[in-house]
């Protein structure tokens, strides 16, 4: 059930020489989801009447001769963590019943003050702790891809709803991978920010230290728009792509490239390829503890959650799903010391990061080891053995909310079973900007 | 506290609070602590960390 879209920009020509209206562009939506929504479970909540009164607006203020920018009049999902005034923030958990949310979070207020239409909440993780959308109140969300298939998470209903035309763009968040995860499932773009440049006010955390709040996108270039956008820019300039030629760029080839899925394997070095041809000075490198990555975010989020959902735990356990009531009570058993082990280790890990993009544009990897995994399946065959796909899911994304560099996922073509491979991409910190500019001249490069 | 003594304590609570369903997870947490104990970047009383990387 994948359709397609104009991207943002398009739409925007559109609307601007009267081609087609924020109405008319919003209806499409609403009839999209109205199709489509009871198969892919991507919407917790859809907002129809505001939407379409949002979108008059839009169109009214236009006529005006108000133009609040790119973002104006643009239909677009929001994961379910997000504040929106007067809705209810319901994280795809019971424990949330009955909340009402009194204000917007700040990234809603930015879209806000942008024109954007916001068309609904999207469906996720449970309390964005998991990377499958499988436990959540609401049911699992599906992969507009194959629908027997995880749209990936915790994000997992913004990127269904997105790459099955239900929006424009989408808003998600991301604490180990969970932008660029069902970016890469669903193949639609995804962008992590550096760590805190974005505001997460407003957003149910899952760990304060690693969330972030990002957009996901049909392209790069829109990406660059929603994300100025939530930096409170609604007048940007155009993002230009870097010369593919001189593109310096270096793989972490050891623990990173170790366990990948054939398909996988094939695009990654497919797309390294086409980079080299085009002109891209490609190396490798080596994130010396790459094998304590997993241990290091283990123990810094799951007590970080434990400590925030603790009351709870105690107070309704059962409104919990299952699994994730089960990880959150893992995190409670945390002793101080492992949790100051794994802080140490953030900073080796930050380090290692910087070392190894000295020098480069970007590293580049694979976002996820696998292409999206079956509903229900706990371990997938990679090679010659079975892994628990928990593992898998986090494996190549989650060092990077440990460091807070910024890093993106853009679509790299296909398995043979026509499911969306990612390619990943991580910059210097504080280097946004620079990381979407090499990120749309691979976009361009990569067709 | 050794990981021993930690795994042994987590799993007896965790029953105790009726949660039996843990063990395996903490049994998992456990191997995750160890290789976050011997990782080269821990301090250390006797002047490890000047062999910090």
């Amino acid at each position: 059930v994948t359709r397609d879209t104009p991207t943002i920009e398009e739409f925007g020509r559109k609307l601007r020489t009267r081609a087609i209206s924020a109405v008319e562009i919003t209806d499409e939506c609403l009839k999209r989801i109205d199709a489509d929504n009871g198969q892919l479970n991507a919407f917790i909540l859809v907002m129809s009447d505001d939407a379409r009164q949002q979108a008059r607006d839009a169109d009214r203020e236009l006529s005006e001769g108000r133009d609040r920018g790119p973002l104006h009049g643009v239909p677009v999902s929001i994961k379910d963590l997000f504040d929106i005034r007067g809705t209810a923030t319901s994280a795809a958990s019971r424990v949330r019943e009955g909340h009402i949310a009194d204000r917007d979070a700040a990234a809603i207020a930015h879209l806000r003050r942008a024109g954007a239409i916001l068309i609904g909440k999207t469906n996720l993780h449970e309390f964005a702790l998991g990377t499958t959308n499988e436990d959540s109140a609401f049911g699992p969300a599906r992969n507009p891809h194959d629908l027997t298939r995880s749209p990936g998470g915790s994000s997992g209903g913004s990127a269904a709803s997105l790459a099955a035309g239900m929006a424009l763009a989408a808003l998600g968040t991301d604490t180990g991978g969970s932008i660029r995860i069902p970016a890469a499932a669903c193949g639609t773009v995804g962008l992590k920010p550096t760590y805190g440049e974005l505001s997460a006010d407003g957003v149910v955390p899952l760990s304060r230290a690693l969330d972030h709040v990002g957009p996901l996108t049909r392209g790069v270039a829109d990406s660059w728009l929603v994300y100025r956008a939530l930096l409170g820019d609604h007048a940007p300039r155009r993002l230009s792509a870097a010369p593919a030629a001189g593109l310096r760029l270096t793989v972490p080839r050891r623990y990173f490239c170790d366990v990948l899925d054939q398909d996988v394997r094939a695009r990654f070095d497919a797309s390294v390829d086409a980079l080299r041809t085009a002109g891209a000075r490609l190396d490798d490198t080596d994130i010396a503890h790459a094998e304590h990555i997993a241990p290091i975010y283990l123990h810094q989020v799951l007590s970080d959650a434990a400590a925030y959902h603790a009351t709870m735990l105690e107070a309704m356990p059962d409104r919990y799903t299952k699994p994730v009531r089960l990880r959150l009570e893992m995190g409670r058993y945390i002793l101080a010391e492992d949790y100051v082990r794994a802080l140490a280790g953030r900073e080796v890990l930050r380090r290692e990061v910087d070392r190894a993009l000295s020098g480069h544009d970007a590293l580049l990897l694979p976002t996820l080891p696998i292409p999206a995994p079956p509903i229900g399946a706990s371990t997938v065959r990679v090679g010659p053995t079975d892994e628990p796909v928990r593992n898998l899911m986090l494996r190549l994304t989650q060092l990077f909310n440990l460091t807070g560099h910024p890093a993106l996922s853009l679509p790299c073509g296909r398995t043979s079973t026509g499911l969306p491979c990612g390619l990943q991409l991580v910059g210097a910190r504080m280097q946004t900007e620079e990381l979407l500019r090499v990120a749309m001249t691979i976009e361009r490069t990569l067709g | 506290m050794t990981i021993e003594a930690w795994l042994r304590a987590a799993i007896a609570d965790a029953e105790e609070r009726g949660v039996p369903e843990l063990r395996s997870l903490l049994e998992g947490l456990a191997q995750s602590t160890r290789a976050l104990r011997r990782a080269d970047f821990n301090d250390d009383a006797r002047g490890a960390a000047e062999r910090r990387p």
